[in-house]
């Protein structure tokens, strides 16, 4: 298989989700298979192909600089999980 | 959990739920075969009002979305207030808009101010957004009432709507069956006649597939066509909003509501929007269309081989001719696009982390975890291999509050975005999508259309593919190439399976030309009365 139960294990830390046992498992194998699929890719010949990051040739777009309203403090708190009305608030970064 | 996150702080109601203190006899309304397009100058002469039209609706929710489920919410009192408001614009003579008092149903993933919008996800249930999504103003301005909020694959991943986080939606022409995805309640809702028009978003086929196995009319269009602003982001480079509709007049009249160029939306492209509703009308002379010979191989259901086919006979007998083409990149179309989106995917969801808004894992239970964790590693052990409470809170919020389609996306897109994977995977995708969209501008060097399949099958039963991702994901063959390359594509009713499911014509054009497409699609339904069938509902 392509994928390793490792693999899956430090791709979920990199992807920020914790994942049980079955879970590790049943994605170990389907990861494992949807890789093999798209590996098809790999017999296209794409030497000297430009690389296709988006489908419009827009130049890069520029605004004139000036204020215009945002959102206040309080709307931007809003839909927080927890706040003291100034800042979120997160579990402690550093120790507990 | 079938509407039960209906508690909304919008106080709005299931229509069943309330009294009708207007109209309580109702007005028989013939809202099956009535378009949008007809029922705006039923509105504007006087033979109805906005409010009987957005009763009539509500009713024909009330009877059949117990069964359908294409709602997640619907909007009672806000949309009677709103049809009221316009019909006494109406009645002062004020100067009204494009879609003036028609009920539209909107998909869950644009954003409206103090409205809960959860792109079908547990994470975003109780997410009110602080502004309106751009396509969400235009309709506005243009006088729409929004009735409702419709089901959907969570976060537009899916094409069977059955990865919502709150409800299955089921087909109206088989409610056993799945509607399509991932704007599988913005297709369900038009088919059961509930609404005039919906609107649908469109990242690997995702109105199109839904449009065709529920027999309605749905258009992707170009990319850069209508803006992004307030749509909550999948694969930021292949998204696009756009409308649904029970005949091609009537997206086209949606389409020129909601298309333009947005200062807001970085990728919306500066192009005029041309009067789509009106040139409609306009057959194309000496019509090209290709039929791309990489579509009729092997899979595709013999029955809608037949339907296409025939689809071709009646161009030609307009005078269109039709053109052999080859795609030669178009069968890599799917591994490209599940290597593209879910890194998108994976880099956009990073937002959802339980910090600025959205679910929050139970910070309390998780920290009782992280204590316990550490008592069951040994003295030597390293405590730097447990995680910290903030990536803790982050992993355990994310795990909870996302779904299994969602989680496998990221986790794939995290994969192919990794250290050491980066060239084998995202690179080599992006050089295969330049490659398919040398295949569609060489094509449309030959011809103005390419007209083939939507699906390879019809709408398949509820919960067949759920265990077998990559089945689900082969069911973008033919729709994920049109996003990959930007180009505008429709899919359109053109007949029915022996056991009466619906089958689609996708029509497909070069970036900017949906007025060709449109009308091209208006040609063929002018011949044709598939558009006209409605399912049996019980």
């Amino acid at each position: 298989m392509p994928l390793s139960r490792s693999d899956v294990e430090r791709v979920s830390l990199l992807a920020r989700l914790q994942l049980g046992e079955e879970e590790l498992d049943r994605l170990t194998e389907q990861l494992s298979q949807i890789v093999q699929y798209v590996e098809q890719l790999s017999e296209l010949d794409t030497e000297g192909v430009e690389p296709m990051a988006h489908t419009l040739d827009l130049q890069d777009v520029v605004r004139p600089d000036e204020r215009r309203p945002g959102l206040s403090r309080e709307e931007a708190l809003a839909n927080a999980p927890r706040h003291d009305d100034e800042c979120y608030r997160v579990p402690a970064v550093l120790g507990d | 959990m079938p509407h039960g996150m209906m508690t909304s702080a919008t106080g709005s109601r299931r229509y069943s739920e309330i009294e009708r203190a207007t109209h309580p006899q109702g007005v028989d309304m013939d809202l099956e075969q009535t378009s949008a397009t007809d029922l705006l100058s039923e509105l504007g002469s006087g033979n109805c009002s906005s409010v009987e039209l957005t009763e009539a609706c509500l009713q024909q929710v009330a009877r059949h979305d117990d069964t359908i489920g294409a709602f997640l919410q619907v909007e009672t009192e806000s949309a009677l207030a709103r049809a009221a408001s316009i019909d006494q614009q109406r009645a002062a003579g004020e100067p009204l808009g494009p879609l003036a008092g028609l009920p539209v149903a909107v998909k869950d993933i644009l954003c409206r101010c103090g409205v809960p919008t959860t792109c079908g996800s547990r994470m975003l249930e109780n997410y009110l957004p602080p502004y309106n999504a751009t396509v969400i103003e235009r309709l506005e301005n243009a006088g729409a009432v929004i009735i409702g909020r419709t089901n959907m694959d969570e976060f537009a991943m899916g094409s069977s709507t059955e990865n919502s986080a709150y409800q299955l939606t089921r087909n109206p022409w088989d409610p056993e069956r799945i509607p399509g995805g991932s704007s599988g309640g913005s297709a369900a809702c038009l088919a059961a006649s509930m609404v005039p028009l919906s609107i649908g978003t469109d990242t690997g086929g995702s109105i199109r597939q839904p449009a065709a196995l529920c027999g309605v009319v749905g258009v992707k269009p170009s990319y850069g066509r209508v803006s992004r602003y307030g749509l909550i982001a999948y694969a930021s480079s292949l998204d696009q909003v756009g409308p649904l509709a029970r005949t091609v007049e009537d997206a086209a009249l949606l389409l020129e509501v909601i298309a333009g160029h947005d200062p807001r939306d970085s990728t919306s492209a500066p192009n005029e929007v041309p009067r789509y509703s009106t040139t409609v009308r306009e057959p194309l002379e000496g019509l090209r269309i290709g039929l791309v010979k990489e579509h009729f191989g092997e899979g595709l259901d013999n029955e809608i081989a037949s339907a296409i086919e025939q689809a071709v006979r009646v161009y030609e007998s307009l005078g269109a001719s039709v053109h052999d083409i080859s795609m030669p990149h178009a069968g890599y179309g799917v591994a490209t696009y599940y290597i593209i989106a879910p890194c998108e995917a994976s880099s956009n969801l990073a937002r959802y982390d339980g910090v600025h808004y959205g679910y929050r894992t139970d910070t309390e239970a998780m920290l009782k975890e992280l204590q316990a964790e550490r008592q069951l590693l040994s003295p030597q052990e390293d405590e730097g291999k447990l995680d910290s409470p903030l990536v803790r809170m982050y992993r355990r919020s994310r795990a909870e509050g996302l779904g299994a389609e969602v989680k496998r996306r990221i986790m794939l897109g995290t994969y192919a975005l990794s250290e050491g994977y980066y060239d084998a995977y995202y690179l080599k995708a992006l050089k295969v999508r330049r490659l398919i969209r040398g295949d569609y501008d060489a094509a449309f060097k030959q011809v103005d259309v390419l007209a083939g399949p939507v699906t390879s099958s019809p709408a398949f039963r509820c919960g067949e593919k759920t265990d077998d991702p990559l089945s689900m994901y082969l069911e973008d063959l033919y729709t994920v190439t049109a996003n990959l390359a930007g180009v505008a594509g429709i899919s359109l009713p053109c007949g029915f399976t022996s056991s009466g499911l619906p089958i689609g014509l996708q029509l497909q054009s070069a970036p900017f030309q949906e007025e060709r497409l449109l009308r091209a699609a208006a040609m063929y339904q002018a011949e044709t009365d598939w558009h006209t069938r409605r399912p049996p509902l019980a």
